[in-house]
């Protein structure tokens, strides 16, 4: 059964995030890109069920010329191949127009599933695999946790607040994934070297009839970082252990009203 | 190549591939999950883990930089950033790769007979066997050319009598490369674990390399069959050339610990508050050993780069391995020291990694030609005076 996995490309999580000039932006300068971590569950789950069942796993990323690196990620973890839409500074953070953008490459691909990351790091929608999904027509679990694939159907299982929910749904679908899934593997360096010789397509995104500047059901106003944290008070107790307990316990229950 | 990335002062890491970059990102990954969450307590405990080899193995950590056997094929950069990375965790895990691959699968795949290398070289690749390589001898170190083992014909098989000290690996091996002198010179063989006459203890007390296995071989009438002789053997030379592929390795794993402990030493004395409300970073001493620590590194590698290209286009002298080994060795034995004195008190305990890339860099200092025999084969190069045996001595 054939797979297909988006994939996006991030910051890497241990990156300092500084703001742009233009203030809705993030500074690129320094940053390093990887492919973000819910979508390694995606691929490494397509990678399993290709390895057992046959077929072969697409990674699709739809993102600026450096993205092509996560797809280069991708296949040499293993991936058969890679399509890559070229654009999307413009449309950062647009779930819909995203959405829209991976329909459109996909709407005439042959696959069983589509898997994609429960959320991207950084953005952290969670909105682009379910209105995928719905602009596929496909039916949907979001946030899986364990998946088995049979002969046209499929059972999921997603944890919900203190218990867990299972599905059973016909295939084609679309899952997205998240931790505890599975162990993502590592990148073998033969797989690295292999990398290089697999195709990745290139599509701009006028080729597939998107206008990334038309429709934007989404804009970015301003960014700011979390405010500093102020200096932190400190109580003197050497002389007076008693009285200092007691500005503690005053301090706790009227100022940061934590009891 | 530092992992805070806004101090790639000289854009070191645009000197690098797509491929090269995810070479390293990938044995940096793996490193950061499996190795560093326990490295503290395996130097504690003195315990090599060898629970990780298979997976090295899997990631083809092992003999990398040759193609034969479907092995990648890694260039001589690629091969240099994995040294890196596994060096900037630990010398002992970056030891472990250097014998597998630059000790023990090189000769092999140099001078082993096809049966030889058909046995060996995907079990090695894999990690489902594990090799070590036996020059040294108690008597003789850093000139090996003096070594007592003896291996002596008898019939088809070769008898094998003497000691080897210091060996990597050596308790946990499969398979030794044991070079011992013959009458046709000095040759090597390939001693499986178990053979009769063959026996191994492990060194323990030890204050450095403490995550690596490092044994005492001897050889009691071990005799061996005519297929163990590795045929393309034909002198020291042979070991020489062997070691010159490790020590490639160890210049750019040197730099791998020489990060570590630099990037530690930055961190912490940014945090580190001490008069006048400000971090120790602020005081132009400390800043002084930052700016040193810093730009020897950054040399170093452009040191190893250009030994990398040389490497690739089969020009590169064995001084000149020399020479890179020498000096990045001793580029993070400082860096170490530096490290040291910016953590205070904080870098005597295991909580910090400085302590023990300070004690494993003392044998990185010792091992595959000392600091100080490399400086004589750089004034023998530049001189055309060789100065091994003592003024005087015939
Ligand atoms: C942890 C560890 C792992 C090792 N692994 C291996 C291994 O896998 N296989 C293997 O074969 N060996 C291995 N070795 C051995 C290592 O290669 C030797 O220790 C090294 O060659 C130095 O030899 P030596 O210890 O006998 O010192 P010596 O040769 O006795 O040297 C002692 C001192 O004298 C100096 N010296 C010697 N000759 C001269 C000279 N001509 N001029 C000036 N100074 C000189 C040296 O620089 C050094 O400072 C390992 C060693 C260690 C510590």
């Amino acid at each position: 059964m054939n797979c297909i996995v988006c994939v996006t490309s991030v910051p890497d999580t241990a990156s300092v995030i500084k703001i742009g000039a233009d203030g809705n932006q993030i500074d690129e300068g320094g940053i390093k890109w990887i492919l973000s971590p819910h979508d390694e569950y995606a691929l490494e789950e397509a990678l399993k069920i290709t390895e057992a069942q046959g077929g072969e796993v697409t990674v699709v990323t739809y993102g600026p010329a450096r993205a092509e690196a996560v797809l280069r990620d991708c296949l040499a973890r293993g991936a058969h191949q890679a399509v890559h839409v070229i654009g999307g500074e413009e449309t950062l953070g647009d779930s819909f127009k995203i959405a829209q953008t991976l329909a459109a490459i996909l709407k005439d691909r042959e696959y069983g599933l589509i898997l994609v990351g429960v959320q991207s790091v950084g953005t952290d929608n969670s909105q682009v695999g379910q209105m995928l999904a719905e602009l596929l027509d496909l039916p949907h679990v979001a946030g899986i946790t364990s998946l088995e694939v049979g002969e046209g159907t499929l059972n999921a299982s997603r944890e919900v607040e203190g218990g867990k929910e299972i599905y059973e749904s016909p295939l084609p679908a679309l899952l997205t994934c998240q931790k505890g899934l599975n162990e993502p593997r590592y990148a073998a360096l033969k797989g690295i070297m292999a990398a290089k010789r697999k195709p990745v397509e290139k599509i701009e995104p006028s080729d597939i009839g998107i206008d990334e500047g038309a429709g934007a059901a989404y804009r970015l106003r301003s960014l700011s970082l979390p405010p500093e944290k102020g200096e932190g008070t400190l109580l003197q107790g050497e002389d007076d252990p008693a009285g200092a307990a007691g500005n503690l316990v005053k301090l706790l229950r009227e100022e940061a009203k934590a009891i | 190549m530092f992992i805070r990335r806004d101090i790639d002062l000289y854009s070191v890491d645009a000197l690098l591939t797509d491929e090269q970059r995810m070479v390293r990102d990938t044995t940096r990954a793996w490193v950061r999950d499996r190795v560093m969450p326990s490295i503290e307590d395996w130097a504690w405990h003195e315990r090599f883990p060898t629970e990780l080899i298979a997976e090295m193995g899997d990631l083809d950590l092992l003999g990398a930089p040759y193609s034969d056997f479907d092995l990648p094929g890694l260039d001589s950069i690629g091969y240099g950033l994995i040294n890196q990375e596994l060096e900037r965790a630990d010398s002992g895990i970056r030891s472990f790769v250097s014998v597998q691959t630059s000790l023990v699968m090189y000769p092999i795949l140099q001078w082993g007979s096809e049966e030889q290398k058909k046995r060996w070289i995907l079990e090695l690749g894999k990690g489902r066997a594990i090799g070590c390589f036996a020059l040294t001898e108690p008597d003789f170190g850093s000139n090996p050319g003096g070594m007592r083992t003896r291996a002596r014909r008898d019939g088809k098989d070769w008898i094998l009598n003497g000691e080897k000290m210091w060996i990597t690996n050596g308790g946990i091996a499969d398979i030794a490369v044991v070079w011992a002198r013959t009458d046709d010179g000095v040759r090597a063989f390939l001693v499986e674990k178990g053979a009769k006459g063959f026996s191994t203890v492990d060194q323990t007390g030890k204050y450095s390399l403490r995550v690596s296995v490092t044994s005492q071989l001897v050889f009691e009438d071990c005799r061996v069959p005519a297929s163990a002789l590795l045929p393309g053997t034909s002198g020291l030379k042979n070991a020489l050339a062997c070691l010159n592929q490790a020590r490639y390795g160890i210049a750019w794993g040197a730099l791998g610990s020489a990060m570590a402990t630099f990037e530690a030493a930055l961190d912490y004395a940014g945090a580190r508050v001490q008069f006048g409300g400000k971090p120790i970073a602020a005081h132009q001493m400390v800043q002084e050993k930052l700016a040193w620590m810093f730009d020897e590194i950054i040399k170093g590698q452009l040191l190893a780069f250009r030994m990398a290209q040389l490497k690739d286009q089969k020009k590169l002298r064995h001084e000149a391995v020399s020479m890179a080994k020498r000096n990045n060795v001793r580029v993070a034995r400082e860096c170490a020291r530096l490290a040291r004195e910016i953590h205070g008190a904080n870098g005597i305990v295991n909580e910090y990694p400085i302590m023990r890339h300070m004690m494993n860099l003392e044998t990185v200092n010792t091992y595959e030609g000392t600091h100080d025999i490399h400086t004589l084969v750089l004034g023998a190069f530049l001189t055309g005076y060789p100065a091994f045996e003592p003024p005087g001595s015939s």
